[in-house]
């Protein structure tokens, strides 16, 4: 049992960070989501935004650091061409999966969606994390920027749910190895 | 409740917000010319090993970056209408997404 390094990098790009961005999500979700006048005592808020602090900030950075892995680490020996001659195309993911018309929309829809929607993930969670930064436990007192938050952290997860679950089908049809 | 001192202006928040907003919509937009255009696609590859790629994710950072720094200026110390701001990255995001999507940008893919 063992992996190449191709396979280690495509284990910490999918699965390692992933997991950690899912979990940060689901906290940095229940924290924002709860952080209603009402349901919590001014001692529960500040309790409770240390907490939010470090989901908000951890789903950013693992945002980050899945993009730029995946791009500039991962994505090249994706997309790399192989020398003329070469007919084993297994090293060459993007190539393969062109080279069958029952593949092909793996990399023509499913890559070129992944590569692109993926990087809206980073964004939008470095704005709330930095919003959640700002206001700290205050955050209470302006309801619509914390519904503002919940919309924007939810529309981050969902790009990085794409280029996963896409990442997952492509890595299927067509591992880096 | 004492620890949570003077109320803060949103302007701050609305600023990073917006940012965000304009770097999905210039990511989708570098997305789409790219694909219209082959020399931009060539001029976009800024790390060949990753080709274009590399290039609009850099415009599109640097465009929320530079959206961030000048609209968190402008803000740094006022009240906006935040709500308003909020829609305005809705639409932005909305784009952003559309113009990501292949079926959308295959649409202006450069012929031959």
């Amino acid at each position: 049992m063992q992996l190449t390094d191709r396979e280690l990098w495509g284990v910490i790009h999918g699965m390692g960070l992933g997991a950690l961005f899912l979990l940060a999500f689901g906290g940095g979700l229940a924290g924002l989501w709860s952080l209603r006048e009402g349901l919590v005592t001014p001692e529960g808020v500040e309790e409770r935004t240390p907490r939010l602090l470090v989901g908000t900030w951890v789903m950013a950075i693992v945002a980050w650091l899945t993009v730029l892995v995946g791009t500039f680490i991962v994505y090249p020996w994706y997309r790399a061409k192989p020398p003329a001659g070469v007919t084993d195309l297994a090293a060459y993911p993007r190539v393969l999966l062109l080279s069958n018309p029952n593949t092909a929309q793996w990399h023509q829809f499913g890559m070129e969606w992944k590569e692109h929607v993926a990087w809206i993930a980073p964004l939008l969670a470095t704005a709330v994390a930095f919003v959640v930064l700002y206001y700290g436990a205050q955050l209470i007192r302006h309801p619509e920027v914390r519904r503002a938050l919940l919309v924007l952290f939810t529309l981050a997860f969902a790009a990085a749910a794409v280029a996963g679950l896409l990442g997952a089908f492509i890595t299927k049809a067509a591992p880096v190895a | 409740m004492t620890t949570m001192g003077q109320p803060k202006p949103n302007g701050p928040a609305a600023a990073a917000i917006l940012a965000a907003g304009i770097g999905v919509f210039v990511l989708g937009l570098m997305t789409t010319l790219a694909e219209a255009s082959a020399a931009l696609g060539n001029a976009l590859t800024l790390v060949s090993s990753a080709g274009p790629l590399s290039g609009k994710v850099a415009v599109a950072v640097l465009a929320d970056l530079v959206a961030w720094i000048v609209a968190g200026l402008a803000w740094r110390e006022r009240d906006v209408a935040f709500n308003r701001a909020f829609g305005i990255t809705l639409l932005l995001i909305a784009g952003g997404f559309l113009l990501t999507f292949p079926p959308f940008f295959d649409l202006f893919a450069a012929k031959g």
